[in-house]
């Protein structure tokens, strides 16, 4: 992500590698290029600016290594120049001669997919992308041919015209509701220009076009892409909160270019000839590239010029804009794309079932068909006579064969006939059952109160449907660091200032608001938010007023603290009217925390336009002048402002990565104090802080008047503006005197080591891939638990290929050694050492997609944690493609910013964090969710509960189907192998849908095997799904051998007992049709680990509806089977019959269950047990450790 | 309310009123914490299962047997015996000749005391009345009223004759009615057969209309069965109600009427059967059967040997598991039986 907001610190956001530390021996860095102002570096030599990057010997980015990365992609469109071909020109007031080489769409947007004309057809095809149901499509077609008509009509194409009508009603009801989300939007007022009378006209926002003119007031939502021509505030600042856009709450500064703000005052003040020239339509919600005519002038336009709809216009009278991009082409709607799909384990496993089962089928299918072959050969004679057959048709006169077609034929449309009926065998209705059964999952996932953050005051989310069982199979999960381990909330902890190490912060006196940073205007009392700890000692040094050379360098170190940033002050009012807060908002938290820090220290940044900024220092009221801003840059990785103080000098102040700073520091002179303060930035990253390095230079009048006008230029150069930019940024920012360097603690989340270790508990490896620096990386490591001091750690730190290759042969080596058999007996407790991997980005170049990629697998999977640290984002979904490629275990990522996209979309689960960093985490995950802790009980509760629950719901459904197939089966073999079927049609499509459905959703959807808490307690009950407990080929065959069993005990107890006797098809066929589903329901109600009540009434409801579905069935006259089921259920044999089915079926499965429950528990059996067992004992204890998970910080 | 939700919740609502909360509701559906029976199937409870079954299905099988045994049954064979010698090689031709006489008349000797109403039956072997090209053969619109008469559409090849008129009843069913008729004499006396109410109420009132005569049946080049009298309507022709109820089995009985008086043991039955009906061409059997009923239906043995077998491997099984759970006994719910407790350096 190409931020274009100044962060600093670590550089996670970047594409490119980070570069090797500059203290490297390597060879000397080429010199920078002589920049001189009016002739700028060609384009080719840009990259030799960030001098050390050239020593880097890995490719430069943008690169694209792991399919593509949104990042660099992003990052090279906002670099583009502007070229005729692909931009569009927007006439200022003027829509109707705006670019007419573009079909300009309105600003109506069309979320919906359909319309009430092409729902049908469009529908249709999407649905049918699912093969199965083009096979029941082609069996329904099959079915139409006259000599294969097994099922009437309305039957064959009932069943998957219901489920092709329920996803149908459900995708249509969920289209209505975009429809009418859509109609809201469109039909919402903006205020447009009227040109020829200069007014400002309500129209509707559908109507708006882009050339128009508009008008937004203070929050009201931005309709549509707008250049910013002038706002309420005089310096031309707009707020924006993009929270609809991009999620993050806090306020954006955009700004109004001053040659047009100049004209707001005119009566007509956008005149028609003034032009805006800027890129396509593209996704890029933090980058714009744009330049403006106004009156033959051209002024350059940025990022910080647009405001993009549905961001809402805050702190902000009004601003005036003009439309550039409208409708399905504004940024938001270009980003409005869905989660990938992805295709859950279990269901592919599914798949390798429903293909065996498709075996199945044809199997029996040819068993029918080579028996009717026999058959007919065996009675070739007979047919002719024989009263049921009756070969041959008289009754036009002349003898001709009727309905026979030769043996042959007979025999091919016996075997169609056979894949008619018995096509419930691949169960269609289990598709639709997952998708429902997923949806209920989705709902209890969301609403799990355990699953909510009171912090972002954010739910679950699931954003992808069809993977929610592979949560309970993970075995690895890859973790950012930044916002994910920790809060991303940062803390300023301590400071080094010219050498001098300042941490030994106190926490600031509680309800004493006489202390120092309370300002008092017009007897209102202002205090910033948020106070951080400070060093009493650094206090006492700032009061001396800056007389020694220390305290001056403190005084400096605050002020560029308070002044080298981006961050707005708000001024918020609290209950108390004599009361102000003021509220930091800005897009670094990095930053949020370093201003809160100044104000602590009493350099309170108070007000901030486009040209000034207004801070307290030290309780007076100073004003400074911004002369000139360098943003935050991935490649520079540092941001500078120049300032023009109250005392009339200009001076520049930069703060920036230690890696980049030191780069540019002047060195020679305070040799102690640069050695001094590295050794603090070395403690400082050894306890886990962010470390900032700021700098400060005096500038002469001449060398500022230098930088203006290569600034100008820059600035408003058309072609490489960006790079134009950070050349004279870079060329400022050299020869800095050094003030010191900040400490910010990134807090650990609440309950992470408590989660990493039942993750580990869980046989769950946990990696940790993370953009900061190496010791950083291990401190945090040991913070969270991940690593202990007992752990072997093994270092991967190369600078070439084949170092490289040797520490990791070197560490193959030593995990073979330590993992060796023999030594365990010899090396007694240290081969029980667990292994820690740590591994750099610089390293990682020269592994990954190169052939050293195995090695590093055979140690990484040997190694019980991982923990890379500076890497890329597109590294992060090297490594999990790593694993995923070479392994079947299942995968999850997890990471809240846009440098862990790329990884979450890699992973087989992603999980996207709502957290500081914006949205696009998110938007790309599979699930969303507010803090890492809640990975707990995602997986390890409804992760297992999913796929406990999905497994047995796919082999029940097999199950269910296939026992009703055998029973139609047993029935062919003897009706001469016609393919009658004593249960009548309508039975049959029922049977899928109504009489067996709804049980299996309500279980698949509500029956848990274990509790909450037991889950929680013995994380180790997780690797039941690992292990694939619950869904595996032995399984799946042992049900189908029971399935036989159980279809056989349905068919041949009937068969047996109404040999010899009257019995006509129908009633059996009523004996057999209630006897498979009561039976099996009865299967199911013995699986149901818990039976509440909505259990009792979908399993026992479902016998009581097939009982009056027969009913109804058998009061139609004009079915044969009218009135048969009262006659037969008048007879005592019938209900003898249904009872000894029932027994006779479920004695071996009963048997089994029992023997192996008792005899093979498995931990789950056991855990079953405790929780029956030792209730009042677990209830209590695990209440306490459920607790400490949730609560402890 | 959840105690644990309320614990944590609170400050942030506080601090930010006007964001409202997106926190879940808390209800025990909700939160997958609906009140739950668990069972488990403990010892006792297998066990008992498997006697409870044992004990149940024991008594069950008995009584089935004893009412089985209650029935009497005399079972003919008759298709082969009925056919003179010399045309025992070629049936066909005797019982498709017009010409031949089909009458036979034999003895049976009654077992054992039968109580009226004795059940005469019909039993035919080898005939696939379940055949699907068969089974579909029928028009149950045209069987019920006049007005349908030409809904012949599933019929063919028996649903009009060669001049085109409609068959009523049309269809293979109907058009191969069973024909075979008995007479009983005992001791020279004629017995009386009642042939009324041996079809169902339910399809003589509903299925088979009262105002439905037969209409050009058994005119066309091949005669399957019996003729129908064209002046009774269907709803009165209960053999064809009868013989339209198809079978489910090709081995099934089709009642043909009742004797309502006693007959004793070892009494001498004179049976006079009429063989008109082909079950010489695809090698069926026709069986004549005598036989009394019981709550359980006809002489029936399977259901009682069955329930004697299922209940006595329960209590079987039951003693099993006692045996086994004596000879094994585990602690349920002992946490040391756990995987990763058993072998500690299993796991973490």
């Amino acid at each position: 992500m190409a931020r274009q907001g100044p962060t600093t610190l670590e550089d996670e956001e970047s594409c490119p590698p980070p570069p090797p530390p500059p203290s490297s021996h390597l060879p000397k860095p080429i010199s920078e290029p002589p920049l001189r102002l009016d002739s700028f570096p060609p384009p080719a030599s840009s990259r030799s600016q960030s001098s050390l990057e050239n020593t880097v010997p890995f490719p430069l980015p943008p690169r694209i290594r792991h399919g593509s990365c949104a990042e660099s992609e992003r990052f090279a469109t906002s670099q583009r120049e502007l070229t005729d071909a692909d931009s569009r020109v927007v006439l200022v007031g003027d829509p109707d001669r705006t670019d007419p080489r573009l079909e300009l769409s309105g600003n109506a947007i069309r979320t919906a997919k359909y319309s009430p004309l092409t729902f049908l057809p469009r529908n249709l095809f999407e649905q049918f992308h699912r093969l199965a149901y083009v096979y029941f499509l082609v069996i329904a077609v099959l079915n139409q041919l006259p000599q294969l008509a097994v099922f009437g009509r309305g039957a064959s194409v009932l069943p998957l015209a219901f489920v092709l009508l329920v996803t149908a009603v459900k995708d249509a009801y969920e289209d209505w509701r975009r429809h009418r989300a859509d109609r809201i939007e469109n039909n919402r007022t903006a205020s447009v220009l009227d040109l020829p009378t200069g007014r400002f006209r309500p129209k509707r926002w559908k109507d708006v076009r882009v050339g128009e003119v508009l008008k937004v007031l203070a929050d009201d939502t931005i309709p549509c892409d707008m250049v910013l021509l002038a706002t309420g505030d005089p310096t031309g600042v707009a707020y924006v909160q993009t929270i609809n856009l991009d999620g993050e709450s806090n306020l954006k500064t955009r700004y109004a270019k001053q040659e047009t703000m100049s004209r707001a005052s005119d009566a007509h003040p956008f005149v028609a000839g003034n032009f805006i020239r800027c890129e396509r339509p593209n996704r890029n919600i933090y980058g714009f590239l744009g330049n403006m005519e106004v009156d033959g002038k051209r002024v350059s336009l940025g990022p910080s010029n647009i405001i993009l709809r549905g961001c809402e216009l805050k702190n902000t009278a009004w601003a005036i804009g003009v439309v550039v991009y409208a409708g399905c082409d504004t940024k938001v709607m270009l980003n409005s794309s869905g989660a990938p799909s992805k295709r859950s384990r279990l269901e592919t496993h599914m798949n390798r079932e429903t293909l065996l089962l498709s075996a199945l089928l044809i199997v029996l299918c040819s068993v029918v068909s080579v028996c009717n072959g026999l058959w007919l050969g065996d009675h070739r004679d007979d047919l002719e006579l024989s009263q049921f057959f009756r070969k041959k048709d008289y009754s036009d006169g002349d003898e001709k064969n009727y309905n026979y077609y030769g043996i042959g034929m007979q025999v091919f449309f016996t075997f169609l006939m056979s894949v008619i009926v018995f096509q419930i065998m691949i169960p269609i209705s289990l598709y639709i059952s997952m998708e429902l059964v997923r949806l209920g999952q989705a709902y209890f996932m969301s609403g799990d109160t355990n699953l909510y953050d009171e912090s972002s005051n954010s739910r679950f989310q699931c954003r992808a449907l069809n993977i929610n069982e592979d949560l309970g199979q993970i075995k690895y999960v890859f973790s950012d660091k930044t916002g994910t381990l920790t809060e991303n909330k940062m803390e300023f902890q301590c400071a080094s200032i010219g050498g001098i190490d300042y941490s030994g912060g106190i926490a600031p006196p509680q309800g004493n608001d006489k202390v120092h940073p309370v300002l008092d205007v017009d007897d209102q009392c202002w205090k910033p938010k948020m106070l951080v700890k400070t060093d009493p000692e650094l206090v006492d040094l700032l009061r001396s007023k800056g007389d020694t050379e220390q305290g001056k360098r403190a005084h400096e170190f605050f002020l560029a603290l308070a002044c080298c940033n981006t961050i707005v002050p708000l001024v918020v009012e609290t209950s108390d009217p004599k009361q102000m807060l003021i509220d930091y908002q800005g897009e670094s938290p990095d930053e949020q925390a370093l201003v809160y820090a100044a104000a602590s220290y009493g350099f309170v940044l108070i007000e901030r336009t486009s040209g000034h900024i207004v801070i307290d220092v030290l309780g007076h009221r100073q004003r400074f002048d911004v002369l000139g801003l360098h943003e935050f840059d991935s490649d520079r990785k540092r941001m500078s402002v120049i300032i023009g103080c109250p005392d009339k000098t200009v001076k520049l102040f930069v703060k920036g990565a230690d890696s980049s700073m030191l780069g540019v520091i002047q060195k020679g002179i305070d040799v102690d104090i640069i050695c001094a303060t590295e050794t603090n930035l070395q403690a400082y990253s050894t306890l886990g802080l962010r470390t900032l390095v700021i700098g400060i230079r005096d500038l002469s009048i001449n060398e500022f008047e230098e930088w203006q006008s290569a600034y100008e230029n820059a600035s408003t150069a058309l072609i490489g503006r960006g790079r134009f930019l950070r050349a004279v940024a870079s060329h400022v920012e050299r020869d800095l005197q050094i003030l010191g360097a900040s400490g910010i603690e990134d807090k650990l989340q609440k309950g992470v080591p408590e989660a990493i270790e039942s993750m580990r508990q869980a046989g769950i490896k946990v990696w940790v891939l993370t953009g900061d620096k190496q010791e950083t990386a291990i401190s945090i490591g040991f913070s969270c638990k991940l690593l202990t001091s007992e752990m072997t750690q093994i270092v991967i730190n190369s600078k070439s290929r084949e170092s490289c290759k040797k520490s990791l042969q070197d560490a193959v080596a030593m995990s073979n050694k330590l993992a060796a058999p023999g030594n365990v007996l010899t090396g007694a407790g240290s081969a029980m050492n667990p292994l820690a991997l740590i591994i750099d980005g610089t390293s990682l170049v020269y592994v990954l997609e190169t052939e050293l990629e195995e090695e590093l697998f055979k140690v990484a999977t040997v190694c019980d944690v991982v923990l890379c640290c500076r890497v890329a984002p597109l590294q992060k979904a090297g490594i999990v493609a790593l694993i995923k490629n070479r392994t079947d275990d299942m995968t999850l990522a997890i990471g809240d910013g846009a440098n862990d996209v790329s990884m979450i979309q890699m992973a087989d689960v992603g999980i996207g964090l709502s957290g500081q960093e914006g949205r696009q985490a998110v938007m790309a995950s599979d699930f969303a969710m507010g803090q890492f802790r809640f990975l707990v009980p995602l997986l390890l509760v409804h992760g297992h509960w999913n796929y406990q629950r999905m497994a047995y719901m796919i082999l029940y459904n097999f199950y269910r189907n296939s026992v009703f197939v055998f029973v139609l089966f047993w029935y062919v073999l003897y009706t001469a192998y016609t393919l009658t079927t004593a249960i009548t049609e309508w039975s049959s499509v029922l049977y899928s849908v109504v009489y067996t459905a709804l049980p299996t959703i309500i279980v698949g959807v509500l029956d848990k095997d274990l509790s909450r808490k037991t889950l929680i307690k013995y994380p180790q009950l997780y690797m039941a799904g690992q292990r694939d407990e619950r869904y595996n080929l032995k399984l799946f065959i042992l049900t189908v051998m029971d399935t036989v069993w159980q279809s056989a005990a349905i068919f041949f107890i009937p068969y047996v007992a109404y040999r010899h006797s009257t019995i006509d098809g129908s009633s059996l066929g009523d004996l057999w049709t209630l006897a498979v589903v009561i039976l099996v329901n009865i299967h199911l109600a013995m699986d149901v680990y818990r039976w509440n009540w909505l259990t009792h009434a979908s399993i026992w409801g479902c016998i009581v509806a097939t009982f009056i579905c027969v009913i109804i069935i058998d009061s139609m006259w004009m079915l044969p089977g009218y009135w048969v089921i009262f006659h037969i259920m008048g007879t005592g044999l019938f209900w003898l019959c249904l009872l000894g089915i029932m027994v006779a079926g479920m004695v071996p499965r009963f048997t089994a269950k029992a023997l192996t429950e008792y005899f093979m528990p498995g931990d789950i059996q056991i855990a079953r047990e405790l929780e029956k067992f030792q209730n009042v004992n677990a209830a209590t204890t695990s209440e306490i450790s459920m607790s400490t998970l949730s609560q402890q910080p | 309310m959840n105690p644990r939700g309320d614990s944590t919740s609170g400050s942030d609502g506080a601090a930010e009123p006007r964001r409202k909360s997106k926190k879940p509701r808390y209800s025990r559906f909700t939160q997958q914490e609906l009140p739950a029976c668990k069972p488990l199937l403990t010892p006792a409870i297998v066990v008992t299962t498997f006697a409870f079954i044992g004990i149940i299905f024991i008594p069950i099988g008995l009584l089935s047997l004893s009412a089985s045994g209650q029935v009497v049954e005399i079972v003919y064979q008759y298709d082969t015996d009925c056919i003179p010698e010399q045309m025992q090689n070629d049936k066909v031709a005797f019982i498709q000749s017009s010409m031949t006489n089909k009458t036979c008349t034999r003895t049976l000797t009654v077992p054992k005391n039968m109580e009226g109403p004795v059940h005469i039956y019909y039993e035919l072997d080898n005939f696939y009345q379940n055949h699907r090209r068969y089974v579909k053969s029928r028009s149950d619109k045209q069987l019920r009223s006049k007005a349908s008469e030409t809904e012949t559409t599933n019929c063919a090849p028996e649903a009009t004759t060669s001049d085109g008129s409609v068959i009523v009843p049309c269809g293979l069913i109907a058009w191969s009615l069973f024909n075979d008729t008995y007479s009983f004499a005992v001791n020279s006396k004629i017995i009386e057969v009642n042939k009324k109410n041996i079809a169902w109420q339910s399809d003589k009132e509903h299925k088979f209309g009262s105002d439905v005569y037969p209409k050009n049946f058994q005119m066309g080049g091949l005669i399957g069965g019996a003729k129908l009298n064209a002046s009774i309507p269907l709803s009165e022709q209960e053999d064809l109600i009868v013989w339209m109820r198809t079978a489910a089995l090709p081995r099934f009985r089709k009642l043909y009427g009742r004797i309502e008086t006693d007959l004793a043991t070892n009494e001498q039955i004179t049976v006079t059967i009429q063989n008109n009906y082909n079950t010489y061409s695809f090698e069926g059997k026709k069986n004549l059967v005598l036989s009394t009923t019981s709550w359980i239906g006809g002489k029936n043995d399977f259901l009682g040997t069955a329930y004697l077998t299922v209940g006595s491997l329960c209590l079987f099984l039951s003693m099993g598991f006692i045996i086994l759970y004596l000879l094994k006994p585990r602690t349920l719910g002992d946490p040391s039986y756990l995987s990763w407790n058993r072998n500690p350096d299993g796991h973490y």
